[in-house]
């Protein structure tokens, strides 16, 4: 085991310090959408936007460690984020990398690097969300292109999205229920798409219902081979995973957690020094801490060619009932403040606590509920009979 | 980066393991806790002869000078088999001395332990039962050139056993005026003995000291943040041997989920049942990642080590204790017997909370060293 930094790797860090001395604290106090779009574009420049992805797509080319570094500094600096398309960056890219032609490289790539537009992702159903692989959605060949029929539903930014990786159905006489599956590469303006937002309980409208009506997808649009879908999703919910398993924005709520406590007095005393909310902090950052270990031992493991299967469902599991503690955390240190919403001078941080505690939903049951998680864990790891 | 083991420590691992397989299954370790000592001497000796015992002690001193990592991988198979040995007991009193002893008194002292005749171990606690530098009011008084101990120290590990302890004592005024001092097994005054304890397979005791009389060679030349840094140590050691202990409850609670038929069907296919499974394989898997840092930041000097280890230990000493009860209640009515296995691995989970400090202790020594 070895936890130092080689000279090159240090090289590295204080490549990346120097980066955000220069471009994050000056502009702090001014942090809007113009300053956002330089921001953007400096780290284009850099290639930190797909920073893992190899050079020849657009990429960093970074090795596994300069991206560990990259990130542990940015979280430790609360920077902004690298690059603004999140689902192009964190499963669509890394699924058309490993499985697009060519063509497909080109065509979407760089624009999932510059951020032009949005990626969505139509896989649940009203009828398949944790058994996702019954999905009906139906797709018939016609000529060279395939006619989409069906509806998807809790699709995140569907409204703002242009272009939309889709499951469908290609093949119902299956004697698997996962064979049958193909992934198609969507334009959201196609004729035939209605895209009907849903509100939330936090009060906004991110996900909505997409209904599909004789949607025609042109056969070259088609990612991996026909029937192959199940194979491109899996590899993308694995990305899903590892990426919602992301340690590093969890570090920055955590840092932004204790200033809260730390600011907050309750009955004369800092909220941080009532021993069973310093006790509650101190187990979440435990758990966190761990998160990161865990994700640096697998990583090891990844590199020295151990296939990486089921291991990302720890730290979702983790991050599942973080999320849920740090919220309620929140709401505690806050005490009767905390359910109050933006708006009013006497909401704390303009309610985005309040906000934050509601916002627990996209991770937990996102991407595979807790008890999926725990499922997998015992059936793919300790090898216990499926139910 | 690079948080794998190396190929010699695989191999090291593998070596261990057949060794206990041949000579300590949980039949045979039943077996060895009924005896007075609670261990057996000959595969302690065997051991010793095998290099593990000495496996971090100086080279100098009949030792392997190989760090804590290497010596995580034979813990992490003692703590599989449950094996009964004072093996943590004589490190750390190895270690006290190596870190605090002149030249001379690691010539006296450590060749013995590495080679397996002295069993060692750390006495810290007193009646208290406080890890602080506070808990420590065993005083050393001056006496014509000598140090005179008169006091008890409690919940020594190992204690009926050892024949060298490596005592803690008030040296000052100051409240963090603490030092170590040896002593010997049957010099005039010492009485040691073990107290009936519920995990057999780790004995526990006090140790009497009535005016003995220390020579000033037999004082270490160390202070409260030292002994703090081997109660550190002492933690450390015990959560890695515990990732192996739940490793092992983990596999024989699954392997029984497998067997059992109720209701027409493995019990290991209902989520009730195969879901805290999962759980406990997530606690083992982060606590196993906190005190493999924790054992680098040890070995490397890194000024993380303190907190590395007080994370390690507050995580592990909340999630094991009650993996056991699960563990337990996944076996319906025979896990309760005292024929079945699984109960060791419940009774090794008490066992080990307290040790080196309990997740309060260790939550209050993060806070301590600024961590939160
Ligand atoms: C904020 C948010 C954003 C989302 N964004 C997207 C998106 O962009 N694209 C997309 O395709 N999907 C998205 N989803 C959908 C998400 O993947 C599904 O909601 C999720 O997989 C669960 O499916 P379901 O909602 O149908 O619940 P169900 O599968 O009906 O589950 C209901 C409950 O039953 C439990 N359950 C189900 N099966 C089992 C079982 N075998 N064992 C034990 N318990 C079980 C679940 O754990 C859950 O508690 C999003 C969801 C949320 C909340």
């Amino acid at each position: 085991m070895d936890f130092n930094l080689t000279p090159e790797e240090a090289a590295f860090r204080d490549e990346v310090r120097a980066f955000l001395d220069e471009n994050l604290d000056a502009a702090e106090s001014e942090r809007d959408m113009n300053w956002f779009g330089g921001w953007l574009k400096k780290v284009r420049e850099k290639r930190w936007v797909g920073f893992s992805w190899p050079k020849e797509v657009g990429g960093g080319g970074g090795t596994v460690m300069q991206q560990v570094i990259l990130k542990e500094e940015m979280a430790k600096r609360k920077a902004p984020p690298l690059g603004s398309c999140y689902m192009g960056l964190a499963w669509v890219g890394p699924s058309i990398i490993q499985y697009g032609n060519e063509e497909q490289k080109q065509k979407y790539i760089p624009d999932i690097l510059d951020g032009t537009y949005q990626w969505c992702t139509g896989y649940s159903e009203p009828d398949s969300g944790s058994d996702l692989a019954s999905l009906k959605c139906r797709c018939e060949r016609d000529g060279d292109e395939y006619v989409v029929n069906g509806q998807k539903i809790w699709t995140s930014i569907a409204m703002i999205s242009k272009m939309m990786i889709l499951l469908v159905r290609t093949q119902t006489d299956v004697d698997v229920k996962h064979d049958g599956i193909t992934c198609l590469l969507v334009e959201m303006d196609s004729p035939g798409i209605e895209v009907r937002p849903i509100k939330n309980m936090s009060g906004g409208a991110m996900f909505a219902e997409v209904f599909l009506t004789d949607v025609r997808v042109p056969v070259e649009n088609r990612l991996g081979a026909e029937g192959g879908g199940w194979k491109v999703t899996v590899s993308a919910l694995a990305n899903e995973r590892s990426s919602i398993a992301e340690v590093y924005g969890l570090t920055r709520k955590m840092e932004e957690l204790k200033d809260l406590a730390r600011d907050t007095e309750r009955a004369g005393q800092r909220a941080i020094d009532i021993p069973s909310i310093r006790r509650r902090l101190q187990r979440a950052e435990i758990r966190i801490e761990s998160m990161r270990l865990n994700g640096q031992r697998f990583l090891t493991k990844q590199l020295k060619g151990e296939p990486l299967g089921s291991e990302t469902s720890i730290n979702k599991l983790h991050r599942a009932s973080l999320e849920v503690e740090m919220g309620e955390l929140a709401m505690e240190i806050t005490g009767s403040a905390s359910t109050l919403m933006q708006g009013c001078d006497e909401a704390p941080e303009d309610g985005r606590w309040a906000k934050f505690a509601l916002g627990w939903p996209e991770v937990v049951i996102g991407g595979g509920t807790p008890n999926i998680q725990k499922n997998i864990i015992s059936e793919r790891i300790l090898g216990l009979p499926k139910d | 980066m690079n948080f794998g083991f190396t190929e010699e420590q695989e191999l090291l691992r593998a070596e261990v393991r057949k060794f206990l397989d041949q000579n300590a299954s949980l039949e045979e370790v039943r077996k060895i806790v009924e005896s007075d000592e609670g261990f057996d001497r000959h595969l302690w000796n065997r051991m010793a002869e095998l290099g593990w015992i000495g496996l971090t002690m100086p080279e100098a001193q009949g030792g392997m000078g190989l760090g804590f990592e290497t010596f995580l991988v034979v813990l992490e198979e003692t703590g599989r088999s449950l094996f009964p040995s004072p093996l943590i007991s004589t490190l750390l009193a190895a270690r006290a001395i190596e870190r605090f002893g002149s030249e001379a008194q690691q010539a006296r002292w450590l060749p013995g332990l590495a080679n397996g005749e002295t069993i060692g171990t750390l006495a810290v606690l007193e009646e208290s039962d406080d890890w602080s530098s506070s808990g420590v009011r065993l005083e050393g008084k001056r006496d014509g050139g000598e140090t005179i101990l008169s006091g008890a120290k409690h919940f020594v590990p190992d204690a009926g056993n050892a024949g060298l302890f490596v005592v803690a004592y008030r040296s000052g005024a100051d409240p963090e005026a603490v030092s170590l001092a040896v002593v010997e097994e049957g010099a005039d005054g010492v009485a040691a003995g073990h107290l009936p304890a519920m995990d057999l397979t780790k004995r526990l005791g006090k140790l009497d000291l009535d005016d003995v009389r220390v020579a000033d060679d037999a004082l270490l030349a160390a202070d409260w943040a030292g002994v703090q840094s081997l109660i550190d140590l002492g933690a450390a050691l015990v959560t890695a041997e515990t990732v192996g202990a739940a490793e092992r409850a983990l596999e024989i609670t699954t392997e029984f989920a497998k067997q059992r038929i109720q209701f027409d069907s493995p019990i290991g296919r209902y989520q009730g049942v195969k879901h805290p499974l999962a759980e406990m394989f997530v606690d083992i898997e982060s606590y196993k990642s906190l005190v493999y840092y924790a054992i680098w930041a040890i070995d490397a000097g890194d000024d993380v080590a303190p907190l590395a280890v007080s994370r390690a230990k507050a995580y592990v000493s909340e999630t094991f204790p009650m993996a056991g009860i699960s563990g337990v209640q996944l076996h319906g009515g025979v896990g309760f017997t005292w024929e079945y296995d699984i109960q060791l691995f419940l009774k090794r989970g008490k066992w080990m909370r307290p040790m080196f400090g309990d997740a309060d202790y260790h939550y209050d020594r993060i806070a301590d060293l600024g961590g939160l």
